[in-house]
């Protein structure tokens, strides 16, 4: 079994191999410390959070991640998780580099494909890569470079005592040296592996993990060498698309004209599948074409009908009483009721994958974050055994909780099966929007007792249409426990995310947050920061109410009801740096919130101006509206491996945060949802981002990292929500603001995909 | 099937083909010049920028059939092209690639090839104006950016003008 002798000290393998191939437990990793300290009505996310469980759930599995060091003197690491741009290739590499004592450019890492002995420990989400992979990482590193200097110690004739390690090279004290490239085969195990203890850097000795670090990927990414699924090539793996129902989930009942399309220039295959009716062709644009020719009689979807507003009103229906406020004397009550539309979290990079299915086994490439549970889920839908499905995981471009799931890939598989041929299948940007994924619908209600300048309770109320969470954690035993029959299973695991990642913040006696789910007709997910930004949303905005009763500042309010000294330094950091309280015109103002997830602290200050000269701004296609124009932003992620990236990655989340409060949303008319372009979803665009923005990493007590890809959402979408409503004098009450208006025409439901343009000449710049 | 011939980075090319099909789709499926990126497919997204005759365009919204058999057609694999040996950056690039490295503006990196195109483009027309880009000019961009990487375009594009 894995143990740590103590905090630093720790036990890996060196495993036999043509070159040094070290080893350790991915579970790796030291006990939680006990809470000296139990604070007053902790809520469980302060005792126990999500990232916790993610790191508990893979405690009783035993295995191996592998560093090997290669003759040519690089390392080479494959990281069972995900990148989709949250630059874990990036700060895996510094890990590795740190404890070798290796330059971060001679690491190469790749993502590992399925391994199901993993079990629950290849799930990519809840920001808990870096937590989770920290110490059994530098521990193979460490058994690596232990294992090199006792080879180099025979070869150079010292001890290791005398020996220095330093980029890669190995010297002795009488000068002599030699390359881990040089030994990479002579300190090679034998067969079987043996144990070694090693000792890990500490803290005063990094000298790469906390250093800004450009990302490893970027060479290939600005020269257009970066693969992701559709650019991956495998033979006669042709470009594949699906015509898909009119309604949401509609399936197909016959091809009307099967032969016509299959008749048409460059197509090889039509076949109906449970999604839809598949085309195959030599180029995409004739799959596009194929697609919009196919006449299909359709069986509406299980919300035909529906729009926004039914759905609104059964969630309202389903809401429970909110929890009995104390019944005090004097005490008066604040509240706010808070809807949320759909959103999507749609990529750049549209659910695509390759799937070459044969009559004996399968193999499958696409970007997936449980790629263990997909493997699973494949091998039933193809009647094959898991063995015989082999997944490769690809870089993907962007997921925001999408790659949770592997729609493309289940339905690639089913194609190619079909059709008896390797399939390159690309959902079409309106199938994406449409079809694909969204942040539930719901209602945020929140209810707070004031006596005085005291806050008695607190309670919040969500109440959503479901958060699919049937890809479990990662695998198959969790993922059918989440897909018991009548939502239960789904429920329970919703419960608990919510409870393992909810807190209220604040001193204010005795809080209670719950969670409803209803609904399980839409295609949903966990997008990023899952429940947070709404919940956060509703909490600050009533935050700032409460303020206003006490007739305090915001932020001097803020100050007062905190107990976290992390969260009282980011706090203050953003109020001087963002110069909080300055003079403002009328129509512009300032927000302020703070956020506490993923082991780290986040406070956001916005400036917003919603003057008419600003929001009056007519730009083609476009939601202008009101402007954020300065963001500060301060975060205190525990220990930052790389603080450039970290940076990049609030930035991203300052711009999601914008467009969750300002611009994005989903409208569902008539069972299906209207959007199907960039030009109909409103993210945040360069018109809208703000022209200053400043991201702070405060230098943290704590000794170990936290997550990041999630961190910067929250805090940004409520401090913009307070800031409009301080610019406005009126508080929003549903999100985004700008939701009742459609500021597009909808593009065409049958055919299901806009027709290719032919204009582009005409449009040179 | 007709033949069509046009210059691709440099390089000139014929590829069998229906002249409806869209430039994009021979680009990257039948050439596997898989740089510029599909994001929507309608010329909206502009994943896919790449420059004709030195102008931004989208190939997903140009019939390959369009194209002149003198028309040079460049994707980010070729942008290096563009200027000359000495004005490429430490990384034998262009400018404006040596500026995106320097400030690490990727992230997932999806957009990221269609980003630079516009950005050169854009730099280009602007220095054919006589003056320096501004705030105002960045936010015309219509490139998107799921990943949210902006600030860091606008700061990569105006070190990039500069190097230009």
């Amino acid at each position: 079994m894995p143990y740590a002798v103590d905090r630093r000290r720790f036990v890996g393998y060196v495993i036999g191999g043509a070159t040094l191939v070290a080893a350790a437990d991915l579970v790796l990793a030291d006990p939680p410390p006990a809470n000296a300290e139990i604070p007053t009505l902790p809520q469980p996310a302060e005792l126990y959070d999500l990232n916790d469980m993610l790191t508990d759930a893979a405690r009783p599995t035993a295995n191996l991640i592998t560093v090997t060091i290669n003759e040519d003197g690089t390392a080479s690491f494959e990281l069972p998780r995900a990148e989709v741009g949250q630059g874990i290739t990036t700060s895996t590499a510094m890990l590795i580099a740190e404890e070798l004592d290796l330059p971060v450019d001679r690491v190469r890492v790749t993502l590992a494909p399925a391994r199901p002995e993993l079990l629950f420990n290849q799930l990519t989400g809840g920001s808990n890569t870096t937590i989770s992979t920290y110490t059994p990482i530098r521990v193979a590193a460490a058994v690596a470079r232990v294992t090199l200097l006792d080879a180099a110690a025979i070869v150079l004739g010292d001890t290791v005592a005398g020996l220095v390690a330093k980029g890669g090279v190995i010297t002795a004290r009488n000068g002599s040296s030699v390359t881990y490239g040089e030994l990479a085969v002579k300190a090679a195990g034998s067969a079987g592996s043996r144990a070694v203890e090693v000792e890990l850097k500490t803290e005063a000795e990094f000298s790469v993990i906390g250093t800004p670090t450009n990302r490893i990927d970027a060479l290939a990414a600005v020269t257009g060498q970066k693969d992701y699924t559709t650019d991956v090539a495998v033979p006669d793996a042709l470009p594949t698309m699906v015509c898909r129902a009119p309604t949401l989930n509609g399936t197909p009942v016959s091809v009307r004209n099967q032969a016509q399309v299959e008749a048409m220039p460059g197509v090889t295959h039509v076949a109906q599948v449970s999604t839809g009716v598949a085309v195959r062709a030599a180029t995409f644009g004739q799959c596009i074409d194929a697609v919009r020719a196919l006449d299909v009689a359709w069986k509406a979807g299980p919300v035909a009908g529906e729009s926004d507003a039914t759905i609104l009103r059964k969630v309202r229906s389903a809401q429970l009483p909110m929890p009995k406020l104390p019944d005090t004397p004097l005490a008066q009550t604040v509240s706010g009721d808070f809807t949320f539309w759909f959103r999507s979290n749609s990529a750049m990079d549209t659910n695509s994958a390759i799937a070459d299915v044969r009559p004996d086994g399968a193999t499958i490439w696409s970007g997936l974050k449980s790629p263990i549970v997909a493997q699973q889920q494949i091998a039933l839908k193809l009647g094959m055994s898991p063995d015989k499905v082999k997944v490769n995981v690809v870089t993907a471009g962007g997921s925001f909780g999408r790659r949770l799931f592997f729609d493309a890939a289940l339905e690639a598989a089913e194609i190619s099966q079909k059709m008896g041929a390797p399939v390159k299948l690309m959902w079409h940007r309106a199938d994406d929007a449409r079809v694909g994924r969204t942040h539930p619908l719901g209602t945020c209600r929140v209810q707070a007792t004031v006596s005085g300048t005291n806050v008695l309770a607190f309670n919040q109320s969500l109440t959503c249409v479901e958060t699919d969470f049937r890809h479990g954690l990662g695998e198959i035993i969790t993922a059918a426990a989440a897909d018991l029959p009548g939502g239960v299973g789904n429920l329970g695991f919703a419960e608990t995310i919510f409870a393992l990642t909810q807190e209220v913040p604040y001193d204010f006696g005795a809080v209670t947050q719950t969670l409803v789910e209803t609904d399980d007709r839409f295609n949903t997910g966990s997008m990023r920061n899952i429940y947070s930004p709404d919940v956060r949303v509703a909490s600050e905005l009533v935050v700032d109410k409460l303020a206003a009763k006490m007739r305090m500042d915001p932020y001097q309010f803020r100050r007062k009801f905190q107990r976290n000294e992390r969260l009282l330094t980011v706090l203050d950091t953003v109020a001087q740096a963002g110069e909080w309280g300055r003079s403002m015109p009328t129509g512009t103002a300032q927000g302020i919130a703070i956020h506490k997830e993923y082991k780290g602290v986040s406070a956001c200050l916005v400036e917003i101006d919603t003057r008419p000269a600003t929001t009056g701004r007519q730009i083609r296609d476009a939601v202008t509206g009101p402007r954020v124009t300065r963001v500060t932003f301060a975060i205190d992620v525990g220990l930052a491996i790389n603080p450039r990236g970290l940076e990049a990655q609030m930035q991203g989340g300052i711009n999601d945060g914008i467009a969750l409060a300002l611009t994005s949303s989903l409208h569902l008319r008539d069972g299906h949802f209207l959007e199907a372009s960039w030009d109909n979803y409103f993210y945040t665009r360069q018109w809208n981002t703000p022209p200053d923005v400043r991201v702070i990493v405060v230098p943290s007590e704590e000794k170990v990292p936290g997550g990041a890809g999630e961190a910067g959402v929250a805090a940004t979408f409520a401090a913009v929500a307070c800031a409009y409503a301080r610019a406005t004098g009126t508080m929003p009450t549903q999100f985004p603001i700008n939701h009742d208006q459609l500021s597009f025409e909808p593009k065409s439901f049958v055919p299901p995909v806009p027709e290719s343009p032919t204009n582009g000449l005409d449009l040179i710049s | 099937m007709p033949e069509q011939t046009f210059i691709v980075n440099g390089e000139r090319v014929t590829v069998d083909v229906e002249d409806d099909v869209r430039l994009l789709w021979v680009l990257r499926d039948l050439l596997g010049i898989t740089g510029p990126k599909y994001g929507c497919g309608i010329n909206v997204c502009k994943a896919c920028t790449s420059h004709i005759n030195g102008k931004a365009f989208n190939p997903c919204a140009v019939p390959v059939g369009s194209i002149g058999s003198e028309d040079e057609v460049t994707t980010i694999e070729g942008l290096p092209g563009e200027v000359t040996e000495q004005q490429r950056g430490a990384n034998g690039l262009h400018p404006m690639q040596e500026a995106w490295l320097e400030r690490d503006v990727v992230q997932c990196g999806y957009c990221q090839p269609g980003q630079i195109m516009a950005a050169v483009a854009l730099v280009n027309r602007v220095k054919a104006e006589g003056r320096q880009v501004t705030s105002a000019d960045l936010d015309t961009i219509r490139n998107i950016c799921r990943c949210g990487t902006y600030t860091r375009i606008r700061e990569a594009i105006t070190d990039g003008a500069s190097r230009m």
